[in-house]
């Protein structure tokens, strides 16, 4: 069973649809409860909205614990568009805020100049292989929407596009991995995407 | 990089897609769900639904389907049609839309936009603008209520003020070529995309392959999106997206395995 980290920011549905349609069990959560680490196979954090307020309800819904205790039993953990923002140390949307520092680096404003949001379907580069990618066709596209991005292509970058700048897309670090575009909403590569991350449970 | 859009447009009267021209004669144009499979198979990049029948006894209905949608197409998703309020926009979205678009209402209550935008993020508001060129021939004016009212205000004006309120997008019919299959409407879509810096999708017109470079070789436009053209089978996405590939237009097309 996958569990869905709902700490109050914006629509679920469509990531429990997803992960319901490749067959696999889905409950949401709304609160860090550390006894029930143990029931859940994998766990998801997905994200819409700002670094601040979600990094500070992750606080109060008790989820730093209940994460930092869920990535020691070695389970993979993904983290969603902001989600995957939120794995870092730190964030500077608005303000600095500290992220869950699960990865190195940090989380600023895109520099481009090119249109903020990114918005839309882009081209992954996948600059280290990874089982993740199995079966996806090459250069395939997935769907962004978001103004931050991680500072730098880091170690653990596994993937990046291409937007008037260099945008880190995949980063995995043993079993905590992030993806910076929405894997529930980019067709069928998404849905492959998401299948591949199962084969990790 | 990041690819041009082709957007099939749905609109939804009780539960079923039609089709009208020039915003009245609807036509019968089959089952929302499956209509979203289908496009979702042939390539489109997002899907809008636009609920032209919307009541406050409809939304329920509305978002039912949205939910419907969402379970089994997994691209963008835009919902819009008699969104009044920030608990309507909740609702849609919480059934799975990304994005709400809000037209009328927004005139209406501008702070509608701001409210959405702050609440949920820009990305998730559409602003949706039917705009026609002035009588005397200067500019265009923005229309509401399906585009049979008058406004008298300015769509430049109008847009850049969605913009600063947090739309995310705007979404640009042209009345004058709705329906028309003569064409986007070049000149005011290139007023619009030089005068916003969100994206913008272009509507109305839409007839046959070459409108589509044309939208994307004349104007900023992100996007292009049509109905009937696709709904009857007329030009097949798969095919606009090869001919825009063959002039460089960058759109997204998946490798073969």
């Amino acid at each position: 069973m996958i569990a869905v980290i709902d700490y109050g920011a914006g629509n679920l549905n469509s990531i429990y649809k997803a992960l319901e349609y490749i067959g696999e069990e889905v409950e949401i959560i709304t609160e860090g409860n550390l006894e029930l680490i143990d029931s859940y196979d994998g766990l998801v954090l997905p994200g819409v909205g700002a670094f601040p307020g979600a990094a500070e309800r992750l606080k109060s819904h008790n989820f730093i614990d209940f994460i930092n205790k869920f990535v020691e039993t070695g389970k993979p953990f993904l983290g969603i568009c902001l989600g995957m923002q939120l794995l870092f140390e730190w964030g500077f949307e608005d303000e600095k805020t500290a992220g869950l520092g699960l990865l190195k680096g940090n989380v600023v404003k895109m520099e481009t100049d090119l249109k903020i949001p990114h918005m839309g379907w882009n081209q992954l580069e996948i600059i280290k292989n990874d089982a993740l990618f199995k079966g996806l066709p090459e250069n395939s596209h997935f769907y962004f929407v978001h103004s931050y991005q991680l500072e730098k292509v880091t170690d653990d970058v596994l993937a990046v596009v291409g937007y008037g700048t260099t945008v880190p897309a995949v980063v995995k670090k043993d079993n905590v991995i992030g993806f910076q575009f929405h894997p529930e909403k980019s067709g069928d590569n998404g849905i492959k995407l998401l299948e591949n991350f199962r084969e990790l449970l | 990089m990041l690819k041009k859009r082709i957007i099939p447009c749905l609109d939804i009267k009780d539960g079923r897609v039609v089709k009208g021209v020039n915003f009245v004669d609807l036509i019968d144009a089959g089952d929302p769900v499956e209509s979203a499979r289908e496009y979702n198979d042939l390539g489109a990049d997002e899907l809008v639904f636009l609920d032209i029948t919307a009541t406050k006894e409809k939304r329920k209905t509305l978002a039912e389907l949205v939910e419907k949608v969402a379970a089994e197409v997994f691209i963008p998703l835009t919902v819009g049609g008699g969104i009044r309020t920030v608990g309507d926009m909740q609702l849609i979205l919480r059934s799975g839309a990304d994005k709400v678009s809000v037209n009328s209402a927004a005139v209406r209550n501008p702070s509608l936009v701001k409210e959405g935008a702050i609440k949920f993020g820009s990305q998730c508001i559409v602003g949706a603008v039917d705009a026609a060129k002035r009588d005397n021939g200067e500019g265009w004016e923005i229309f509401i209520s399906g585009g049979s009212k008058e406004t008298g205000i300015d769509l430049i004006e109008w847009v850049k003020k969605l913009e600063n309120l947090g739309a995310g997008e705007i979404l640009l019919t042209s009345i004058n070529k709705d329906g028309t299959k003569d064409g986007f409407d070049i000149e005011m879509l290139q007023a619009v995309t030089e005068a916003v810096n969100i994206p913008v999708i272009a509507s109305g017109g839409a007839g046959n392959i070459k409108h589509f470079i044309d939208v994307f070789q004349k104007t900023g436009a992100d996007a292009a999106l049509a109905a009937s053209i696709f709904h009857f089978g007329e030009i097949a996405i798969k095919d606009v997206k090869a001919e825009l590939e063959k002039e460089n237009i960058p759109v997204r097309i998946e490798a073969e395995e």
